[in-house]
């Protein structure tokens, strides 16, 4: 199991909860398997195509995954998965 | 009894002595030049990189300039004298490797070697100042450098408040501010640059007051117009740290792509009811805001503070922490935030750190935008006023 850190803007669609723990070898499994079990999340990290919105970063151990394997990236148990989309207010 | 010129005979017999040129040698090899004059003869000038501790506070104020017992340290005063006997007293202290210069800058400046001029600071600003003249870091000729700096702060909400007056408070020479918005009452239970009186005055004038009030050393440029294409070249140019207090994604593209095309770093914040994100983009040194974000969010879901509310010190905390990276680039010292984002959760009472990347091929500060600037044209970017969702991959 990895762990998922869900972000106050998301926490809505995972039921109010801070971090989710999933199983998954890739972050695109990890993924999946969250909106496997949340499916509220799909409307807001997917875009209608299926892929991850470009305005979600997602970060394995503090790293932009955009700079590792993308979804591909390997994920051990007990990895932090972070989720963060940008946020507006200034 | 012994005469004073016997004790200073018996001292420098006791202390090594290094000539200017020596001085200078070592310098350049890495030693440590200690002035140990008072303020006003630092005032009217010291030797490049010298640290200024006068020699009353030699004792207890040494460490903070030279903790390494063992590292090189010359001294200097006006003619020497001053000097061998610090040197003296730090050898007591357990230095190891101490000089002092014979003839003092005095001697230095006759063999037209390089000394430099501070600014000075007036009495009134040497009292304002005074805690940070006693920091090694700020000093006056760190204060200096503040008074003289150029800051731009866009946006005077949530963010732009408290780092608007911290800023003015550290004496920061001029300050821009760019608004068009008016005061409101919902905006006071966070944006504290304004008050209840001003509640219907422009946000740029609001600004103007509060920081004339806090410090006359500052002077303020009011830019009391929206940020758009065709203003943000004119408005950033001549500024040297721009702090980015938007609320809109729009203006944050906008002003991102014409601070990378200028140079200019920008200190990024933005806030979402009790979290904040915050990093520094230092262009093609770091990652840029399209690095970090190549596209915006669609409103629904990236809502801001008149939408989802936001606890009003979170701003306050975020805006602090842009107006203190500011102060380190200003005064270029420690580790500014590039490549780095800090997130904060109000609740949790937690900060943590995440990675960012320089994205080769952003379109904003990637290697051919960069070359295209070289060549003297404008790289194509696209200007986002809608949702324009990209994807990364497709998940399987």
């Amino acid at each position: 199991m990895s762990r998922v850190l869900i972000p106050q803007v998301l926490r809505p669609d995972v039921g109010g909860v801070k971090a989710v723990d999933v199983d998954g070898t890739t972050i695109g499994e990890v993924v999946a398997s969250l909106l496997e079990r949340h499916p509220a999340l799909g409307g807001r990290l997917l875009s209608p195509d299926g892929g991850l919105h470009r305005f979600v970063n997602v970060y394995l151990n503090g790293a932009d995954v955009r700079y590792l394997g993308g979804l591909e990236t390997h994920v051990d148990e007990r990895d932090e998965v972070r989720l963060l989309p940008a946020i507006a207010g200034g | 009894m012994k005469s004073s010129s016997d004790l200073l005979r018996q001292v420098r017999a006791a202390v090594a002595e290094v000539s200017p040129q020596e001085a200078d040698a070592l310098r350049a090899g890495g030693a440590v030049l200690v002035d140990v004059r008072e303020q006003v003869e630092w005032d009217a000038g010291y030797i490049p990189g010298a640290v200024h501790v006068p020699r009353s506070y030699l004792e207890q104020n040494i460490e903070s300039h030279v903790p390494d017992r063992a590292a090189s340290v010359v001294l200097y005063c006006a003619s020497g004298v001053r000097s061998a006997y610090g040197a003296a007293t730090l050898a007591q202290l357990g230095y190891t490797n101490v000089s002092s210069m014979a003839g003092g800058i005095d001697a230095w400046r006759r063999l037209g070697l390089a000394v430099v001029t501070p600014t000075a600071l007036s009495a009134a600003q040497q009292q304002r100042y005074s805690r940070h003249l006693l920091i090694p870091e700020v000093g006056t000729a760190g204060q200096a450098r503040l008074l003289e700096s150029r800051v731009l702060i866009v946006g005077a909400g949530g963010l732009g408040s408290p780092a608007a007056l911290y800023l003015a408070a550290a004496g920061v020479g001029t300050l821009g501010i760019v608004d068009f918005d008016i005061v409101e009452a919902s905006n006071l239970q966070r944006q504290v640059l304004h008050t209840t009186g001003r509640i219907g005055e422009k946000k740029v004038e609001s600004a103007r007051q509060t920081i004339g009030a806090l410090n006359p050393d500052v002077k303020v440029v009011a830019h009391d117009e929206m940020l758009v294409a065709d203003n943000v070249e004119r408005i950033i140019d001549g500024y040297e740290v721009i702090l980015d207090g938007t609320d809109t994604f729009e203006t944050r593209y906008l002003l991102n792509d014409a601070s990378v095309a200028a140079g200019i770093p920008v200190v990024h914040a933005s806030v979402f009811r009790f979290e904040g994100q915050l990093t520094t983009f230092l262009p093609y040194d770091g990652p840029c805001y399209r690095c970090l974000y190549p596209t915006p969010p669609p409103p629904e879901l990236a809502p801001g503070c008149s939408v989802a509310g936001v606890l009003g010190v979170v701003p306050g905390i975020m805006g602090l922490l842009q107006a203190n990276e500011v102060l380190k680039l200003v005064l270029g010292i420690g580790e500014p935030l590039i490549g780095r984002l800090l997130l904060f959760d109000a609740l949790e009472g937690s900060f943590s750190e995440l990675r960012l990347e320089r994205d080769p091929a952003c379109p904003a500060c990637g290697d051919a935008a960069r070359a295209a600037r070289e060549r003297g044209e404008t790289p194509n970017l696209p200007i986002y006023s809608t949702a324009a969702p990209f994807t990364m991959e497709r998940i399987s």
